[in-house]
């Protein structure tokens, strides 16, 4: 009796830490094997003008004796947790669904009030207006990704589609950017068709590398195609917005009236830059309103249940051709009509601005915000673009913090921030049939 | 009312069905029994169109279905409710009920949810609950009340007592005969449960090898001793 419950506490005392001792041994193991080259051996110029190898072994073993005891530290912290569960979401993200109307407002009060804050600079307007920028793409990636349940890696060309269409039509046809934006829409939704077609087939892996191609060809066709491009060179002087026909200039043309003297006002640079902000408060909202509103119309609803299983679609007669096309051109039309909106605030564009990195970040927005989650979007976009802002003095630093944190991020809410589903359809709350497709949370 | 006639499935070189007649007439319950691999699921999946016959015919209503998209074979009134439920888990049953609506653009809704919630009163009560927890008796109520919502002519279940417990077995087989008897459904059913299967069948065949070896009513196949011996020993 006593011997078999002796044997039974024995493990969890003495020996216990037994098995974290060897995986932190083998952590500094493997930083031996990587520091001893990086940081142990340095190559100095001699006085002769050769390079002398000089050994920094103290340097590798301070490295290795730092993993050793951070890895069984972090061992023996985890010991006796249970392992990190991809959870639906915690208390947190169901409260925050569940009044999403009420942060949502709350969240567009701040948003509309922000260019009259005492501390809003011209830059903190700028920082603001890019944060509100890739909430919009955020939204418009979201229906692909999120609702439909579609990989898509190469958002970012829909983004250059727009982009250059308007640069394009108000460069050769001097088209407005009013007009500009509903063609911008239309022609990035006809590329989201055309990706859509060939990877209709096609799931999880074998499309997001697809898509990720598709990203890369448009770039490298507005790299190549340098007779409407302009190639690397990109287009400059693309017309910047005027306030419904009154430019934002000092000085504005003979027949003309600015901006400032429509109001009345002091001439102020100022005035476009918040103009252009509310011009992506505006377009986002939209983006915002035409989401929330189609998630509760049999097509949103088709778009999730592709996302959940595409053969019981096809069962309940759902046609999951036409239900991907669609979610491929809308989510596309959105990162048009963002394209339209960053050509026109930075009057110049080049490919570089489209590579692939830009979508890997709005990927990143839908995936760290929760999938699906439009709230989860916007904290997500804030977090991503505040955190290189706000790490500027980090300087070389501030992308291994950025990194670190998206880990962090990752760890600590595996399905994202904001990962709980609130339903599209409820009974009780009303009666009759409006009651089906009006009820539902906010932003 | 459903015409199958000497159809042929191939996956790839392997012929799952080499060749099955059946029939389904209006107001019947046609039972499907056989063993693992005799090709029963393929038959229903064959009549829905995924995959496509080989060769042979499939007529509904003397229509032929055989070379149409499953989604609009299940617009024309054929139903199914698919092996292993596969109901959405992350939408509540409520979405789940709506998906089913999709055929006919959602337009009797509230009539049909009532419907389905009187034949199973359990899916009401979790009607916000997320599919994904569900019980799996719950999920194949829930899979049949789906199918149900599309007003379908034809009912084609797969397995529907797969992997539940034996008192929501029971409660399973007792909603498919009300549903055959209030709403006059045709309903086809394929089912390893051979004996609570050819008890509430009109007609029944046995399948085995891809080929249909054996027909009859459900009673006359419940009593043939070649059946009992093969599907029904030690069975129920």
């Amino acid at each position: 009796m006593t011997t078999a419950l002796r044997a039974s506490a024995a493990p969890s005392t003495a020996s216990g830490i037994g098995p974290q001792l060897k995986d932190a041994g083998l952590a500094a193991l493997v930083a031996a094997v990587l520091l001893a080259p990086i940081l142990g051996m340095e190559t100095t110029p001699g006085p002769d003008g050769r390079l002398t190898l000089a050994f920094h072994f103290d340097l590798v073993a301070i490295g290795v004796v730092l993993v050793f005891l951070g890895r069984l530290a972090l061992a023996l912290f985890l010991r006796g947790r249970p392992p990190v569960r991809a959870r639906e979401g915690g208390a947190v993200s169901a409260f925050v669904s569940r009044n999403a109307a009420w942060f949502g407002l709350a969240g567009l009060a701040f948003a509309i009030a922000l260019p009259l804050l005492p501390f809003s600079s011209r830059y903190v307007i700028d920082v603001a207006t890019t944060v509100v920028i890739y909430v919009m793409l955020g939204w418009g990636l979201n229906i692909v990704v999120g609702l439909a349940g579609l990989l898509d890696l190469g958002y970012v060309a829909f983004y250059a589609v727009g982009a250059y269409s308007y640069a394009l039509f108000a460069q050769w046809f001097g088209f407005g950017f009013w007009m500009c934006l509903p063609i911008a829409g239309l022609l990035a939704a006809t590329a989201g068709v055309l990706l859509g077609f060939p990877v209709l087939r096609l799931r999880g892996d074998y499309l997001a590398i697809v898509t990720l191609g598709f990203g890369e060809i448009i770039r490298l066709v507005l790299v190549n195609w340098y007779e409407v491009t302009g190639g690397p060179n990109g287009i400059a002087d693309i017309p910047r917005p005027s306030f419904f026909g009154f430019p934002f200039t000092r000085n504005p043309a003979e027949g003309e009236t600015a901006f400032h003297q429509l109001f009345g006002l002091e001439f102020s640079t100022l005035h476009r830059v918040i103009f252009l902000y509310y011009l992506a408060l505006a377009l986002a909202l939209v983006t915002n309103l035409f989401v929330l509103r189609i998630r509760k119309l049999p097509i949103g609803r088709a778009w999730e249940a592709l996302r959940e299983d595409e053969i019981a679609c096809k069962a309940l007669g759902i046609n999951p051709t036409n239900t991907k096309l669609t979610a491929f051109a809308l989510g596309a039309m959105f990162g048009g009509f963002a394209g339209s909106f960053f050509a026109t605030r930075q009057g110049f564009i080049s490919p570089e601005s489209f590579t692939f990195i830009e979508s890997a970040i709005i990927l990143a927005i839908v995936v760290l915000g929760g999938m699906g989650s439009q709230i989860g979007v916007v904290l997500a976009a804030t977090v991503i673009v505040l955190l290189p802002e706000l790490s500027r003095e980090l300087e070389t630093y501030r992308m291994l913090f950025f990194g670190a944190a998206m880990v962090l991020i990752m760890i600590w809410r595996p399905r994202g921030l904001l990962a709980h589903r609130e339903p599209t359809l409820r009974l009780g709350t009303a009666t009759g049939a409006t009651s089906l497709s009006a009820r539902g949370g906010g932003p | 009312m459903l015409e199958v006639e000497n159809v042929v499935t191939r996956y790839g070189a392997i012929e799952a069905l080499k060749g099955v007649s059946i029939t389904v007439e209006r107001g019947e319950i046609v039972t499907i029994i056989g063993a693992n691999g005799a090709g029963k699921s393929t038959l229903l999946m064959t009549i829905c169109g995924s995959p496509r016959a080989a060769s042979g015919r499939i007529r509904f209503d003397g229509r032929d279905i055989t070379e149409m998209a499953t989604y609009d074979i299940v617009r024309l009134g054929i139903s199914q409710a698919p092996e292993g439920r596969r109901i959405f888990p992350r939408m509540t049953v409520l979405e789940n009920l709506m998906m089913g609506a999709v055929p006919t653009d959602g337009a009797h809704f509230e009539e049909d949810l009532a419907k389905v919630f009187e034949l199973f009163p359990r899916l009401k009560e979790r009607q916000s609950q997320r599919g994904g927890t569900l019980s799996g008796g719950e999920q194949q109520m829930l899979c049949i009340g789906r199918a149900l919502m599309a007003r379908p002519r034809m009912l084609l279940m797969d397995e529907p007592s797969l992997g539940i417990a034996p008192i929501l077995v029971r409660q399973i087989f007792e909603a498919i005969v009300a549903i055959n008897r209030e709403r006059g459904l045709p309903i086809l059913l394929v089912e390893q449960n051979a004996y609570q299967a050819l008890k509430i069948a009109h007609r029944g065949y046995v399948l085995a090898g891809g080929r249909v070896v054996m027909r009859g009513t459900g009673r006359e196949l419940l009593a043939d001793p070649e059946v009992r011996a093969a599907y029904l020993e030690g069975g129920h």
